[in-house]
């Protein structure tokens, strides 16, 4: 299941990289978000991959992790925040610079 | 105290002359020369002590954790120096008032002189190796200020620049020096690293040490190749030269290498390094002094030669070397700076300082020829004058060196034919002057009467030119012998000065002498053979290398930083992907030593599913809102994921905050263009394919690694301690609102501001195109359908007490502030959806932004409340209580602080979602939200 695990997690980040790369903005947020899931993910995986042990106190006998989620839930709150703001920067670049390519100039891609 | 007050003195008296810049030069001169005087006289009042023997020590604590500390040290060594330092300033201070003499700049140089004299004196004070650097570099910074002093003049300012970079770079290496020294002994205090000298010539970083070291001092003291430097910092002011390249800044170099003796000296690598060093400035300086025309250059290249001189006897290592090297130093000050008095006189009077043009001055100023002809007398080592003494003691030391062997044959040939040149020089300065025929072609013919009281400056130096000429032996004893006592901890026998009177040294002083005369006589075809030589300027050389370090740096830049995020983003990943590769080089296996756990078909069809999905949205991302939907598919089994492996705090907050983040985006995406057009080249996508490849596997690769190995967290501590210490079962919660509490209160403060800037940039943002371009009447007609607006009505209520529920629970059972405030605030999205902006917005009661301060109010003063009781902050408190209705229940003082929480998630997210909303109403912007 690790092994799927880590596929599927590298897969998802090798998407969000791409899209990360591409010229707009759009793009760029797609990418962001789908980065953010991988590194969610990927933090949360580091306190392992349990079933049916919530970190509730009596619930069961082994608990898992507490600590990667309790950092995962605040990521995933703050990721929240910053895609909107994100989002609202590329809204006023494109208003402002009218082109919503990431260099704020329209397709003029940069050599290699 | 008094130890600071020397050089305290000079550098808070340099605003004096600042503030009374338009009075009189008389004024102003006594005004810059009251404080260096003090500090001279201070010195004075201390030099009998100092020259028993005594070591004057005084420290003030500074960091003391980097073994810094403030200490300064007088002994012999740096008296002789610091009284140099300010001595010969005062005499400089004095010469300025004639050579400035009312121009507007003279406040200027004032204040410089007395910084750079500052500077100098703290540098030969310290006693604290990383103090010294502090006042070496001072020194460079200062220096340039006073070589670029005319600054309108190009040549000033590449001279200054020139000098800087050679100085201040050398400095880079002495510091590297340095530090490396201070590491080895422990410690970076003067005493202790001079006691070290065995330990540190035994080291292994020894030979680097010394390299770097010298680096420093040779740059400093401008020795073969660093000498450069010197000759085009004559586009200075000649105060300046007199004083920086006479009589101080070029001896710091000196003074590093005999403070630091005993660390460093008395090796072979030392002996070769320093000994072949200063042999080649010597004979490069008194050769080419020859052939100057110009009066300062040709100082310039003879100072060269004097440095390389004393630079010579340090390498030979031995305390009575080092003596003798001090009393040449000494010298050299005294006859130097009047000779560059007269250049600078001479320049002034007659507007040149060519000195093709310029002979026969006697007839004009008979007593600037005496003290001249002095002078450079003693610099030619004549009988009966300074440099006479010192210039044999050189060659009586030449023939005692008898290792290593190229030194032992070649060294008094090599000293007596650069005592010849340095003969052949002095007379040319003299002789072509004030003799010579009579003047060709001056500027200013007949030259400027020369008033009587301008020479007083030169006065005192020649005398001391003379006094040193009549009793050598009583400043060689008095003064040479602690001084040497000081630098080497060795204590020298008396110096015998009749051995000096006859034999070899005598025979080479002749030979030096007569050859000298020989060549000076023989000048002219000389001439005529340099004149054919190709012409060589350093200065242009080292502009032009200069400028094409410039423009490769520039160049550099912009291909790194073009402007272009997407290059910034390659280039940072792939930073990433190489560094993290090759730190992982040492990993014999990704797999670890665990076992898996078997496959699950549920689990199996999600990684598919999500691994397709992440393809695709990569793949048609160009087609925008296919991509938009295919994300949130992948959001959605992020939360089953979350859920399927114990993790229901996260799964609840994916869930709602999935729905937000898609309905955010959809927002933007109606502004936006629907589909991207297609730029990339396929080249470009195959790069970025192979770089997203790369960060991928390798995050995959880790992941693995990780999970495949033992496991140990330090999470016992906070399953252990929840119920006992933060009375609830839900540890996840608790350590968000107990355990890490403080952590929670920065985050929710993080959301708060990202929701106002959100807000702020919306208020000013106006989407004109809009309207005309996508917008669908039929569809806006229908925009609130009556089904759904009903169904929201009716949905607001249970979701708000489901919400609640959340909340309460939320200490003990999956739930807590954040996932309710995401949930209240998905139930008014919805509203908001449903009966649209303006109907919504009328009916909402508070607004976001006040909820955002009250809720980071609340968090705050919750927190503060366990200060007010004694307690750190953030300590909570629980209790259980028996409350009507309900039963008992658990209070804890964290539910406040989770209200904190919830009021700033349900503010941050509805000011967000709010102010997109209202760009893309019908009838456009409208009043803004929150």
């Amino acid at each position: 299941m690790e092994a799927l695990f880590a596929v599927t997690l590298g897969i998802l980040t090798t998407s969000g990289v791409y899209l990360l790369l591409r010229g707009r903005t759009f793009s760029v947020i797609l990418g962001l978000t789908l980065l953010s899931h991988a590194v969610n993910i990927f933090l949360f995986s580091m306190g392992r991959l349990q079933q049916g042990s919530p970190a509730l106190i009596g619930f069961t006998d082994h608990p898992g992790d507490p600590l990667p989620q309790a950092l995962v839930l605040t990521a995933i709150v703050i990721g929240f925040a910053m895609t909107a703001f994100t989002v609202v920067l590329a809204l006023k670049a494109a208003v402002e610079l009218r082109s919503d390519h990431v260099d704020g100039e329209d397709p003029n891609e940069d050599r290699l | 105290m008094k130890l600071a007050l020397i050089f305290l003195l000079p550098l808070v008296g340099a605003f004096l002359p600042l503030g009374i810049a338009r009075k009189s030069s008389w004024l102003l001169a006594s005004c810059a020369a009251l404080p260096a005087l003090a500090s001279f006289f201070l010195l004075v009042s201390l030099t009998p002590d100092l020259l028993a023997g005594q070591v004057l020590i005084q420290t003030w604590t500074w960091v003391p954790s980097l073994g810094l500390s403030f200490s300064l040290r007088l002994d012999a060594l740096s008296l002789i120096f610091a009284l140099l330092i300010t001595g010969i300033g005062c005499l400089i201070l004095l010469y300025a008032r004639f050579y400035f003499d009312g121009k507007p700049s003279a406040a200027r140089f004032y204040a410089l002189i007395l910084i750079f004299m500052a500077a100098m004196l703290g540098l030969v004070m310290s006693e604290n190796l990383l103090v010294m650097l502090v006042f070496w570099e001072m020194t460079s910074l200062v220096s340039f200020l006073l070589i670029g002093f005319t600054w309108k003049s190009r040549d000033a300012r590449r001279g200054a620049r020139m000098s800087l970079a050679i100085t201040a770079g050398g400095g880079l290496a002495l510091m590297a020096g340095l530090v490396l020294l201070g590491l080895e002994v422990g410690s970076w205090q003067l005493s202790e690293v001079l006691a070290a000298g065995d330990q540190i010539k035994a080291s292994e970083s020894y030979g680097l040490m010394l390299v770097l070291i010298l680096l420093g001092a040779f740059a400093k003291s401008a020795q073969f190749p660093f000498h450069l430097w010197l000759p085009h910092a004559m586009a200075a002011p000649t105060p300046v030269s007199a004083y920086l390249h006479s009589a101080t800044m070029v001896k710091a170099g000196i003074f590093l290498l005999m403070r630091l003796h005993p660390a460093l000296a008395d090796t072979p690598l030392w002996l070769d390094l320093v000994t072949l060093a200063g042999m080649t400035t010597l004979m490069l300086g008194a050769f080419v002094a020859m052939f100057m025309h110009d009066i300062k250059g040709l100082l310039a290249y003879s100072t060269l030669s004097h440095l390389g001189l004393i630079t010579l006897l340090l390498g030979l290592g031995t305390p009575l070397a080092l003596a003798i090297a001090l009393f040449h130093l000494i010298c050299h000050a005294f006859f130097k700076a009047p000779l560059f008095m007269m250049a600078g006189y001479v320049d002034q009077l007659t507007g040149s300082r060519d000195m093709q043009r310029i002979n026969g001055l006697w007839r004009y100023y008979p007593l600037l020829t005496l003290l001249s002809g002095l002078s450079a007398a003693a610099m030619a080592g004549l009988p009966l004058l300074s440099g006479y003494f010192s210039k044999k003691m050189l060659f009586a030391e030449s023939l005692a060196i008898t290792q290593p062997f190229w030194a032992a044959g070649l060294l008094p040939v090599w000293v007596t034919v650069a005592g010849l040149f340095s003969v052949a020089y002095s007379m040319r300065i003299f002789h072509n002057v004030f003799f010579n025929g009579r003047p060709v072609d001056l500027p200013n013919y007949p030259p400027k009467p020369l008033l009587k009281k301008a020479l007083l400056p030169l006065i005192p130096l020649v005398l001391i030119t003379l006094l040193i000429g009549l009793w050598p032996d009583w400043l060689f004893k008095h003064w040479m012998l602690p001084a040497a006592l000081a630098a080497t901890q060795v204590s020298l026998p008396e110096y015998d000065f009749t051995q000096l009177s006859g034999g070899w040294p005598l025979y080479m002083s002749l030979f030096a002498l007569i050859g000298g005369l020989a060549f000076y006589a023989a000048r002219g075809p000389l001439f005529a053979i340099h004149a054919r030589l190709p012409e060589v300027d350093a200065k242009n050389i080292f502009e032009r290398s200069m400028h094409g370090l410039t423009d490769w740096t520039r160049s550099l830049v912009y291909n790194l930083e073009n402007g272009s995020l997407q290059r910034y983003l390659a280039l940072i990943l792939m930073t990433c992907v190489l560094l993290v590769g090759w730190s992982l080089q040492g990993l014999s296996s990704w797999q670890g030593s665990l076992a898996m756990t078997p496959l699950e078909p549920g689990f199996v069809l999600g990684c598919l599913v999500m691994a397709m999905a992440a393809i695709s949205v990569a793949k048609i991302h160009r087609h925008r809102l296919p991509a938009l939907l295919l994300l949130g598919v992948i959001g959605l089994l992020i939360t089953l994921f979350f859920a399927r492996f114990s993790a229901p705090d996260l799964a609840l907050t994916q869930l709602s905050v999935e729905v937000m983040a898609v309905v955010i985006m959809m927002l933007a995406l109606s502004f936006l263009p629907q589909e991207s057009p297609q730029e990339s080249t396929k080249l470009r996508k195959t790069r970025d394919l192979l770089l997203a490849g790369g960060v991928g596997s390798l995050v995959g690769l880790l992941a693995f690694a990780v999970l495949t190995r033992p496991f140990s967290s330090i999470s016992d501590f906070f399953l252990a301690q929840s119920v006992e210490g933060g009375g609830g079962t839900n540890v996840v919660n608790v350590i968000l609102v107990d355990f890490r509490g403080f952590d929670t209160l920065g985050e929710i403060t993080v959301l708060g501001i990202a929701a106002v800037a959100v807000f702020a940039f919306t208020r000013e943002l106006h989407l004109k195109e809009r309207v005309t371009s996508n917008l669908n009447l039929q569809g806006v007609a229908e925009a609130h359908p009556i089904i759904l607006s009903v169904t929201a009505r009716l949905v607001l209520p249970i979701a708000l007490m489901v919400s609640a529920y959340i909340f309460l629970r939320g200490h003990n059972l999956p739930g807590g502030g954040f996932i309710a405030g995401l949930i209240t605030a998905v139930a008014f999205t919805l509203q908001y959806m449903a009966g649209g902006l303006v109907w919504a917005q009328e009916r909402m009661r508070t607004q976001f932004r006040p909820l955002i301060g009250a809720g980071l109010l609340i968090a705050t003063f919750t927190g503060m409340g366990s200060l007010v009781l004694g307690y750190p902050f953030l300590t909570s408190t629980f209790g259980h209580f028996d409350l009507p209705l309900l039963g008992e229940i658990e209070l804890a003082s964290v539910l406040l602080f989770d209200l904190g929480v919830y009021a700033v998630v349900v503010g941050a997210t509805l000011l967000i979602l709010g102010n997109l909303g209202r760009l893309m109403t019908v009838a456009g912007p409208g009043k803004e939200v929150g």
